[in-house]
């Protein structure tokens, strides 16, 4: 019986061989890839690598950006202007806090060095404001020394009524151009922010 | 004419001072000019010359001293002899009469009245293209005004102001406007130096201004010794030219006095110790041995006074403690007897005269915003920046008359100082 169904069989195929096209007969399915699991292992390895150096990339960014940041802010904090009254060279009370931060900033920066300069309003006589300008820097720079910033770290300039922050001619005006500006001459980069 | 004169040249007695009766407030007298001070002038007609005798015309009567009269042109014949009668009719007491020779005018001054000539002079004039004919023109005004007067005009001189942060030459009749450093620099305190050749002037760079020695016949700048750091301004030569004293700024925020050689380049000196006050805007007397200058030891800037060695110093311009405004950018006087500065009265400035000898004040301006003064080398003449036309001009004030005159300019202008006379070497 079984050798009949063989028999037929092979008749049966040996008919489609010698006429027309044989009836398409399934691929045999391709046999499973061996597991290689060295492979699977080094990707498993290198996606938990990139994760991990995204990770890390994410917090140096988020790092970078702070510290970026912190310069920005430790810039703007070196640089903000203080101001003053009409004729005056005196450091005003709303304005200690902004050189006691610049105090600190220098201290903890002992390479930074700035130079102070003093701005007047045009309407005090042009050669006197220059001498004005002059007193106002020394104001700031003497009150920072008194903080302990060291001298060396210091020099001040006068600009007079030459170089007006706001052009105009009016209360405000005046008072933006009564200023001393801060800028740093050496050291500016990567400021350590103060203990 | 007369009320261009009562424009309030106001005097004031300043002496005693009390606290409560501040200068500003003090007693105010009106100078009223009248004719008679003037003697009537005419320039007589005449062939060509006509831009010859508009400078004159123009000079003679910015000089002050005369009321020169308006002529129409052929109101008068021309011939060889003059018609005193037709010029007596019409007030005139002088008469100058100019008329071309080989190699320029001859010029006559014609005494009206007793029918005479009174002066007779040849003037040689170079041609009216070349740079140097107005300047001549301006030098025989100034002989006619010393024909009359005994002391010559102040056409033949130039002013140096500042506009927009670069130094210009101008005549003083307003022409000839020239620049003298480049626009790519900010000049301040421009000041001539005696016999005109230098103008000295701060060169402002980034935290420092050296003051600078301009040749005006090369156009050559060079830095004066002892000016190399800190910044240094109001730059003042002594009168035989040899010194410059000037301000300079410190490292503690001082500013004081020193002095240089500059014929030499040397011999830095200190003349003022300030430690608390500011000292700047030094001014010599006429003899050299008195420095005028500001300082702030009472507080506010006030006019104070040394030997030119920096001893001997005293308070020279009166103030009330707390009430008197800041006074500022002090000359002293050609003739040495007064020194001209700007005080603030009501926060703004007005120029005054202080009399050296009495301690007496004249406050020669009250409207607007009044400033720097200088002194013409007549003595009498003083220009000074206004704003009483909007914008900040130089304006020429006669304080004998009180006429009053704008030098005008393009810019806004400051900073003016007046030269000496100038020689005939002077283009």
């Amino acid at each position: 019986m079984k050798s009949r169904s063989l028999l037929v069989f092979a008749l049966l195929a040996a008919a489609a061989c010698g006429g027309k096209k044989p009836a398409e007969t399934p691929a045999p399915a391709p046999a499973p890839a061996p597991i290689d699991s060295t492979a699977i292992k080094a990707r498993m390895r290198q996606d938990s690598i990139n994760a991990a150096e995204a990770r890390a990339r994410a917090a140096a960014d988020a790092a970078a950006r702070a510290a970026a940041q912190l310069q920005a802010q430790l810039s703007a904090e070196v640089s903000a202007m203080i101001h003053f009254d009409f004729d005056k060279a005196d450091i005003k009370p709303e304005d200690q806090a902004n050189l006691d931060r610049k105090a600190a900033i220098l201290k903890a920066n002992p390479g930074l060095s700035i130079q102070i300069a003093g701005n007047c309003d045009n309407r005090g006589s042009d050669e006197y404001n220059l001498a004005l300008g002059n007193r106002r820097a020394a104001a700031a720079q003497r009150y920072l020394i008194n903080q302990g910033v060291s001298a060396s770290q210091i020099t001040i300039v006068s600009y007079g009524e030459e170089r007006p922050v706001n052009p105009a001619n009016d209360e405000a005006a005046w008072a933006e151009n009564r200023n001393d500006q801060f800028t740093p001459t050496a050291g500016g980069n990567n400021l350590m922010a103060p203990k | 004419m007369r009320a261009a004169v009562a424009l309030g040249l106001l005097v004031l007695a300043a002496a005693p001072l009390r606290a409560q009766d501040p200068i500003d407030r003090g007693v105010r007298v009106g100078i009223t000019y009248t004719a008679g001070t003037r003697p009537r002038l005419v320039l007589l007609p005449g062939a060509g010359l006509d831009s010859v005798r508009a400078i004159l015309q123009r000079d003679l009567d910015f000089s002050d001293r005369f009321e020169v009269l308006p002529l129409e042109s052929g109101s008068a014949a021309s011939g060889s002899t003059v018609n005193y009668q037709l010029y007596r009719t019409l007030g005139a007491e002088y008469g100058v009469d100019v008329r071309s020779d080989a190699a320029g005018v001859v010029v006559r001054l014609h005494d009206i009245g007793s029918g005479t000539v009174r002066q007779q002079q040849p003037f040689p004039l170079p041609a009216q293209s070349a740079p140097g004919f107005r300047m001549a023109v301006h030098r025989v005004s100034d002989e006619v005004v010393r024909w009359v007067t005994g002391t010559p005009g102040v056409a033949a001189t130039r002013l140096v102001v500042l506009m927009n942060k670069r130094a210009y030459r101008v005549d003083s009749d307003g022409a000839d406007v020239t620049p003298i450093t480049p626009a790519s620099e900010t000049v301040l305190s421009p000041t001539w130096s005696p016999d005109g050749r230098y103008v000295a002037y701060t060169r402002f760079l980034d935290g420092a201004g050296p003051i600078m020695l301009h040749d005006l016949a090369t156009g050559r700048a060079q830095r004066v010794f002892g000016t190399e750091s800190q910044l240094n301004f109001t730059p003042a030569f002594s009168p035989d030219g040899r010194s410059l004293a000037f301000a300079r700024t410190d490292q503690q925020g001082g500013t004081d006095i020193y002095a240089v050689n500059v014929t030499d380049q040397c011999c830095l000196r200190r003349l003022t110790v300030g430690r608390f006050a500011d000292n700047l805007s030094p001014t010599y007397a006429p003899d050299g041995r008195r420095i005028a200058f500001v300082s702030t030891r009472p507080g506010t800037p006030q006019i104070y006074a040394m030997s030119s060695d920096g001893t001997d110093q005293e308070l020279l311009a009166p103030y009330d403690y707390g009430a008197t405004g800041p006074s500022n950018a002090p000359e002293w006087s050609p003739d040495g007897a007064s020194v001209a500065f700007h005080r603030d009265i009501d926060r703004a400035p007005q120029v005054f005269i202080l009399e050296v000898g009495s301690r007496r004040f004249k406050q020669l301006t009250s409207s607007g915003r009044n400033s720097d003064p200088t002194w013409a080398p007549d003595g009498r003449h003083l220009a000074f920046v206004s704003d009483r036309s909007g914008r900040a001009q130089v304006w020429i004030i006669d304080t004998e008359t009180g006429r009053i005159r704008q030098l005008s300019l393009t810019g806004e202008v400051r900073l003016p100082h007046w030269s000496r006379r100038f020689g005939a070497a002077s283009p």
